[in-house]
């Protein structure tokens, strides 16, 4: 009962907000769903800490019969559902909270226009699909949770529809999505089509025999289990800003500060994250999609990192954090630490999250200035402010104290995948995860250093009059912090550190078949062993890379100002070329959307306006003309004309009549 | 002995000259009427060399109400021509194409 509370709550609070405002008032209907959505948290972690033991189906409603394919509404309560209700619901009630004063007044809208239940609304709606997505016991199930969340990120990446940037940031993200979810849909399909279930349980069950079957897709034939397994991901690539289909990421920042903590960082964006953890019996069995995985993850990671170092735009920084440590989660789901991933994902809400609240917090103190350029010295004006990205940025870097279990929530998650790639075998995605730590510290340390220290720049008002956001906006970043600096050592031992609490979280038994825990680790895959036993440099390097990234971002902002300066000049084609973010945009403008452009304005000049237009053209003003014209030259008006017609006509009708017709 | 074909025989001659009185005329309206009386006479000798050849007296008393329909019409038509030439002060058939397309 207590998880279908959960689900629904957040559904209860968006109908409330959005269609009854009106009625109880707009304040009123803020506070519904933010109440609902606290009573979701207290309820989620109440799940999360006492759930133990198997899976539970909870039915709720039949909800497809058709031939072979039922799917029943089912909450499927496991160990990774209910790490993910609480990353959901926490993150999302904290946002919640956070925008009542975020969103009290705003420039975009008139004093009188009613904004707040519809953006709170909004709000709850994506809360509620999340927690579809993440609570279902069926791959349709999830398909729906899938887009609903698609749906609410479309809704609130255009929330300010006045302008025309933040409409097609939304549009971009839509369409970007819509790719991936091509992939996931026909992977959805191949399963069902294999299996004859969309139940997870069923679709576990039939993963060994998937690992031996082909398939025939596009002209060849593939292991089914890698062909799936890799189709599967292209959804979770589009969903969690994977390299390729990273572009709408960045884009999405358009939309207010508190949907960027929520959607685009703590939660939807790991939903990829989570779909590839969920299937994990399935990639189990595919070795190479795994791999391909791990290529993606860290490719995606360390390109994300570069592009980071030199955006000046606080949100967009973060954007691309965001993306960059999603990479890192996929490396560990691929290398087969299914544990490591979810850990870091668990992590990453709290103080990604944080960070981007913070960041809100710095926008609202400078009156919507985002450019980091026209921030410095912040540090005493907005003291609070500065303690908590501090926090964030610690976690995010990864400080801790070397080879022991200390440290902030970063520090562990990331040391332990990156211990896992090693112990994989990739030395490409060990070696590109550890150059983006490096540049992870760089450019999250150049983040405070422009914001917090150095001499104030930029518009002299905004910075006179810069002052702390009110106590409701504060406290969630208080909250977050907690989790920023503890949720990594208390929870290191159940997702990675030890093997015995790993098989304890998670309900592993040994020689179990694939579905019965919240993950499926294989028999053969030892990976997570040979973690734990790696050499001590691989678990010295991510601090070392960190320190590095410290330090050069210490020289480069607090000790010589102008060296970033004269660097850029410097290097100026590898700046642009980082700046324009390696060009992907364009690249995609010329290949993707111009040719689509192209082909649309051919089928609209050439197909429609000569062909179709011009058969109909053709028909009314050539051959129908022509046709009159005989036909009125046959109309002389003279008698003896139709008279000999008509004879001619009984002729012919005669001498038909008598050699064919009836007449024989 | 004159038979049946020779009385078909000028009932078609009558007929043909009848229609070739229609459209090979351009004169005269009047002409045309006479054509027409002259197709209906013709068939009206094919009822009754019918009639005769088969001894049914039935196409011989069709023909005396052909030929009273065919009064009435000549006189209806005469009357039409009489209005006609009022009204266009000419009764030549190259003139009467105002149905022109």
């Amino acid at each position: 009962m207590v998880p279908v509370i959960i689900l629904l709550a957040p559904l209860l609070g968006a109908v409330i907000c959005g269609f009854l405002w009106k009625q109880i008032g707009e304040r009123t209907g803020q506070y519904v769903s933010t109440g609902l959505l606290f009573l979701a948290a207290v309820l989620s972690w109440y799940v999360f800490l006492t759930f133990d033991g198997p899976t539970q189906h909870i039915e709720i409603l039949r909800w497809i019969e058709s031939g072979s394919l039922s799917a029943d509404w089912a909450i499927r309560l496991d160990r990774l559902t209910a790490i993910m209700l609480v990353v959901v619901t926490t993150v999302s009630a904290l946002v919640h909270l956070y925008s009542l004063g975020y969103m009290a007044h705003d420039e975009n809208w008139a004093e009188d226009e009613p904004y707040r239940a519809r953006f709170f609304a909004y709000l709850s709606f994506f809360t509620f699909a999340m927690l579809a997505l993440v609570t279902s016991d069926n791959l349709v199930q999830m398909f729906f949770g899938w887009e609903g969340v698609g749906v609410a990120s479309y809704l609130l990446i255009g929330f300010y529809y006045r302008k025309a940037s933040a409409n097609a940031a939304a549009i971009k993200a839509f369409v970007v999505n819509r790719i991936g979810d091509f992939g996931f849909a026909l992977g959805i399909f191949g399963l069902f089509y294999l299996t004859d279930s969309i139940k997870f349980d069923d679709v576990f069950a039939a993963a060994p025999k998937l690992g031996t079957t082909s398939l025939h897709f596009l002209w060849s034939d593939w292991n089914a289990a890698n062909l799936l397994g890799v189709l599967l991901f292209i959804g979770a690539m589009g969903k969690s800003a994977q390299l390729f289909l990273h572009t709408w990421l960045p884009d999405a920042m358009e939309g207010p500060t508190p949907v960027s903590a929520l959607i685009h960082a703590a939660t939807m964006v790991t939903a990829g994250v989570f779909l590839v953890c969920r299937m994990s019996p399935l990639y189990e069995f595919a070795p190479e999609a795994k791999n391909f995985i791990v290529i993606i993850g860290a490719s995606t990671a360390f390109f994300a990192a570069t592009v980071a170092l030199v955006q000046n735009d606080i949100k967009r920084v973060i954007a691309y954090s965001t993306c960059s440590q999603l990479g890192y989660m996929f490396v560990a789901a691929g290398s087969g630490v299914y544990g490591a991933a979810m850990f870091h994902l668990f992590t990453h809400a709290f103080f990604k999250a944080m960070l981007f609240l913070g960041a809100g917090s710095v926008i609202t103190a400078m009156h919507h200035e985002q450019d980091m350029r026209n921030y410095g010295g912040l540090r005493r004006k907005i003291p609070f402010t500065f303690a908590m990205m501090m926090i964030g940025t610690l976690a995010i870097t990864g400080v801790g104290i070397p080879l022991t279990h200390i440290g902030f929530a970063g520090f562990l998650s990331k040391d332990a995948i990156i211990e896992s790639v090693y112990a994989g075998g990739s030395m490409y995605g060990f070696t590109l995860l550890v150059i983006a730590a490096c540049f992870t510290s760089f450019y999250s340390w150049r983040l405070i250093f422009m914001t917090f220290y150095g001499p104030r720049k930029g518009d002299r008002y905004a910075h006179e009059n810069a002052k702390e956001s009110p106590m409701v906006m504060l406290i969630p970043l208080a909250l977050l912090a907690l989790g920023a600096c503890f949720a990594g050592m208390i929870w290191y031992g159940s997702f990675f550190g030890s093997e015995e609490g790993i098989a304890h979280f998670f309900n592993l038994t040994e020689g179990a078949a694939p579905g019965t825990g919240g993950i499926y680790i294989g028999e053969e895959n030892k990976v997570l062993e040979a973690a734990h036993e790696g050499p001590v440099w691989v678990g010295l390097s991510p601090f070392i890379a960190m320190l590095i990234g410290f330090a050069m971002a210490f020289q480069f902002y607090i000790r010589r100002p102008d060296l970033p300066g004269r660097l850029a000049a410097n290097q100026a084609p590898l700046y642009r070329f980082l700046l324009n973010k390696w060009y992907f945009d364009e690249v995609y403008d010329l290949l993707f959307v111009r040719s689509a452009k192209w082909l649309g304005n051919f089928l609209w000049k050439r197909g429609d306006g000569d062909v179709i237009d011009g058969t109909l053209n053709g028909i009314a003003l050539g051959a129908v003309p022509f046709f009159t014209r005989l036909a009125v030259r046959m109309q002389s008006g003279y008698l003896f004309t139709y008279a000999f017609a008509m004879v001619l006509g009984i002729g012919l009708l005669l001498t038909w009549m008598t050699l064919w017709g009836g007449a024989r | 002995m004159v038979g049946l074909e020779h009385y078909l025989g000028v009932a078609a001659a009558l007929f043909v000259i009848g229609i070739f009185g229609i459209f090979l005329n351009r004169k005269n309206v009047i002409v045309i009427l006479m054509s027409i009386e002259l197709m209906l006479l013709a068939v009206n000798i094919n009822l009754v060399a019918f009639s005769s050849f088969s001894g049914d007296l039935v196409g011989q008393v069709f023909t005396m109400f052909v030929l009273t329909v065919a009064a009435a019409e000549a006189a209806i038509g005469l009357a039409i021509l009489v209005v006609f030439f009022r009204n266009r002060g000419t009764i030549d058939v190259e003139d009467a194409n105002v149905m022109k397309g």
